[in-house]
């Protein structure tokens, strides 16, 4: 599973009888999609001269562009002990992920061109699906002195973030959106007031007053997000929330698009389902971080979602080794190893009448990208040929051994899901194809 | 897991003391009674039973404290284990010794039970839930949850001296948002059917939706303190005043500190509690911690009882008599 750029190697393929799902293009229904020197060649018709070397039979099955992944922890390079690029795209592209994003909090920071390249150079050699990077908006993500952004953009980082390391002062912050904007690249914030998260661990409310663990008030996502929003307005630079968990920021970005302020956001998949009470007596699957809120925030994010205030899911996976989350609940790192329940969460949603088939797969697909300003998510002729291929009647339950990241981190195992990846190509190439 | 299944074994009989939360009623007086007949043990002239002969305890305290450990140390002593003291200090779990690490180490020296202590609310549990199954957790104290010996101790105290808890009004006055004595304190109180359960405090003391918790919420303590039968003062910790909690000592002194005169509004044979350390003229007037309304030193007394019921209730079933091993291993050949 090496060498996803050498496209013009790969052969031509034809997806047969698949239901193609793309919403970028506007297209939903039964057709051929041949695929050709790494690219979507055409739909229905073969391109003059195209000889399938490979078949793909697809019938009574969904295809649709590769799965992309807003934010996804690889790991690599710093903390090989909880994962690494090779085993975390492996995982990816099984789950129906083609594209991952990987925010700037490795060791060392992405603040020099010098790790994109690594990761870039790392991801090529072992990656089974596209990596792209984000790099930090301060050096070091200590929050004070800004990056070379203009080296960051050129060495092809698709952004810029502080994420989750807190900045020192709104004045740094609006800095840094101007010089951001000086050179087009998006910004993606993660709207968390440090000095009212004050220690806390749970979303502050009923559970955490039940339990007596330190809470973060909802305040503490929308005081930062009302801050980030002014100053967004005032500089007009591009920007994107990321894992937002309250029902009031969801009103409150609604309410700045309108106002016409450039802001995108998105939802992990575990905050679609899970609540607070979920916690129950100490569960650390279960800490994350922005926290688990309120039924009421959950079904504000879901409904956000469902009218596209919301852009994208993302699966914010955060593998950790075991350790990491054996103690006490306060002491244990947050994260949920979510990449292998992105696509079946956001298909359960469907299920659950809160989107449509054609909504949902635009959520984790053509959207992100948009977001990430990257030209996949797509099967438009001419696109990367980045195709997952799923059976969306077949039945599976998540289990240890279903689960194909070193992080077994994930409160979902035991779930039982509709939909499962048989195929995902990258590039026109198959990376992953279950033959069970 | 729920709490409840974690802390008693299949026979509903206690395995861990966590907390009050899922525990039965029957339980709760269990524990009680089981005290009471401590409590003339505690008085003879030879203060000892040999219940936990041959048994270890350990009381393993990552939290400053002398009060609680002296007398889980005393409680062990009394039912004749024998007890080692291990006060960890934060520094040395940055060593990189984990929580697990140093659990795994002390079962391997076979010790029986541990008495936990720890800033970190869910210590306890996290303890209990990874325990060898011959071991039982008790929890001296997690974070902000929970202290369900001392919920027990103040439970005993007002039974001994009001009967029962039907009808009974108790307020519960003070820092209720970081305080894990009020928090078992509720729940004890609710579940033993206490009439009415009310707090007072100041918003920046009380936790979000405390009515969630089963009580009454006042902010003016001569409201709430209005015919209570028992009034239990919370210990105010000075570094409230930092965190911009509080203006100044004095001023919530003036507010919420329980005054002889205050005192008067409450029911005529009102009992004044306080878990300890107290601060006087702070939380409570000098006057009335002394005074004839007071129990607080009879709350001490109680405690060593209580933490001998809980340990001894803990630790019995895994003591079973010898012809009843006997007569397993009968069964098991035949």
């Amino acid at each position: 599973m090496t060498g996803i750029e050498r496209e013009s190697e790969t052969p031509a393929t034809v997806i047969r009888g698949a239901r193609v799902i793309d919403p970028a293009d506007g297209v939903d229904g039964v057709h051929d999609l041949f695929l050709q020197n790494g690219c979507v060649a055409a739909l229905d018709r073969a391109p003059p001269g195209f000889r399938a070397e490979v078949e793909i039979d697809a019938r009574d099955r969904v295809a649709c562009p590769g799965i992309v992944d807003l934010c996804a922890r690889l790991r690599e390079p710093g903390q090989e002990h909880k994962a690494t690029i090779a085993s975390e795209t492996a995982a990816a592209v099984r789950a129906g992920i083609t594209s991952v994003c990987c925010p700037p909090d490795t060791r060392p920071v992405i603040d020099t061109p010098a790790v994109v390249e690594l990761i870039r150079r790392r991801a090529e050699q072992q990656g089974a699906a596209r990596v792209f990077t984000v790099g930090a908006l301060t050096q070091g993500l200590a929050g004070s002195q800004l990056t070379e952004m203009a080296a960051l953009k050129a060495a092809g980082c698709v952004g810029v973030s502080n994420a989750p390391a807190p900045l020192a002062s709104l004045l740094v912050l609006r800095r840094a959106l101007e010089y951001a904007a000086t050179f087009d690249l998006t910004v993606f914030l993660q709207a968390e007031e440090p000095s009212l998260q004050d220690g806390g661990c749970v979303h502050e409310g009923a559970l955490a007053t039940r339990l007596g663990l330190p809470g973060i008030p909802e305040a503490a996502e929308t005081a930062a997000l009302a801050a980030a929003l002014a100053l967004i307005e005032q500089t007009g630079v591009r920007a994107h929330f990321c894992r937002l968990s309250a029902a009031r920021s969801v009103r409150m970005v609604a309410r700045a698009r309108h106002d016409g302020v450039p802001v995108s956001a998105d939802v992990c998949a575990h905050q679609l389902f899970l609540t607070e009470t979920d916690v129950a007596e100490f569960n650390a699957l279960y800490h994350v971080r922005p926290p688990l809120r309120t039924r009421h925030d959950r079904d504000g994010l879901r409904e956000g979602l469902a009218q596209g205030v919301l852009d994208a899911v993302c699966s914010d996976h955060q593998p950790h080794e075991a350790d990491a989350k054996l103690a006490p609940f306060p002491a244990t790192e947050p994260g949920i190893s979510g990449l292998e329940t992105l696509l079946p969460l956001t298909l359960r949603l469907v299920e659950e009448g809160v989107l449509d088939l054609p909504t949902a797969i635009a959520r984790l697909t053509v959207d992100p990208a948009r977001i990430l300003g990257i030209p996949h998510g797509t099967l438009a002729p001419g696109a990367a040929a980045d195709v997952c291929i799923f059976d969306p009647r077949r039945p599976w339950r998540l289990d240890a051994d279903t689960l194909h990241s070193r992080g077994r981190n994930t409160p979902f195992l035991g779930w039982e899901f509709t939909g499962r990846v048989t195929h995902t190509l990258v590039g026109g190439r198959i990376v992953f194809e279950d033959r069970g | 897991m729920s709490g409840a299944n974690l802390q008693v074994d299949e026979n509903g009989r206690l395995r861990h003391f966590l907390t009050v939360e899922g525990l039965h009623r029957g339980l709760l007086v269990e524990i009680m009674d089981t005290a009471e007949s401590f409590l003339g043990v505690v008085e003879q002239s030879v203060k000892k039973v040999p219940l936990l002969r041959g048994k270890t305890i350990v009381n393993l305290f990552f939290e400053a404290s002398t009060r609680t450990r002296t007398t889980f140390e005393l409680a062990a002593k009394r039912l004749s284990a024998d007890v080692l003291n291990i006060n960890v200090d934060a520094s040395a779990t940055v060593k990189g010794e984990t929580l697990l690490d140093t659990l795994r180490n002390l079962e391997a020296m076979h010790c029986d039970m541990f008495v936990v202590r720890h800033a970190d609310s869910g210590t306890a549990h996290f303890f209990a839930r990874h325990a060898a199954p011959h071991v039982s957790v008790i929890n001296a104290g997690d974070g902000r949850h929970a202290h369900p010996t001392q919920a027990l101790l103040d439970m005993l105290t007002i039974r001994r001296h009001k009967g029962g808890f039907d009808r009974l009004r108790v307020v519960i006055v003070g820092d209720i948002l970081h305080s894990r004595v009020a928090r078992s304190q509720i729940r004890a109180l609710n579940l033993l059917g206490a009439g009415e359960v009310r707090v007072v405090a100041p918003h920046t003391l009380l936790p979000v939706r405390a009515e969630t918790l089963g009580v009454r919420v006042f902010h003016d303590l001569e409201a709430g303190i209005r015919d209570a039968d028992v009034i239990i003062m919370l210990r105010l910790q000075h570094e409230r005043m930092r965190g911009a909690l509080l203006p100044s000592e004095h001023e919530y002194f003036r507010l919420f500190g329980l005054t002889a005169e205050r005192l008067t509004l409450a029911a005529p044979e009102a009992i004044v509690m306080h878990p300890g350390p107290i601060n006087r003229g702070v939380e409570i007037d000098s006057q009335v911690a002394d005074g004839a309304h007071s129990v607080i030193l009879e709350q001490v007394h109680y405690g060593i009882a209580v933490r001998m019921a809980v340990m001894s209730l803990a630790m019995h079933r895994r003591i079973p008599a010898p012809e009843a091993r006997e007569a397993g291993a009968e069964r098991e050949i035949g």
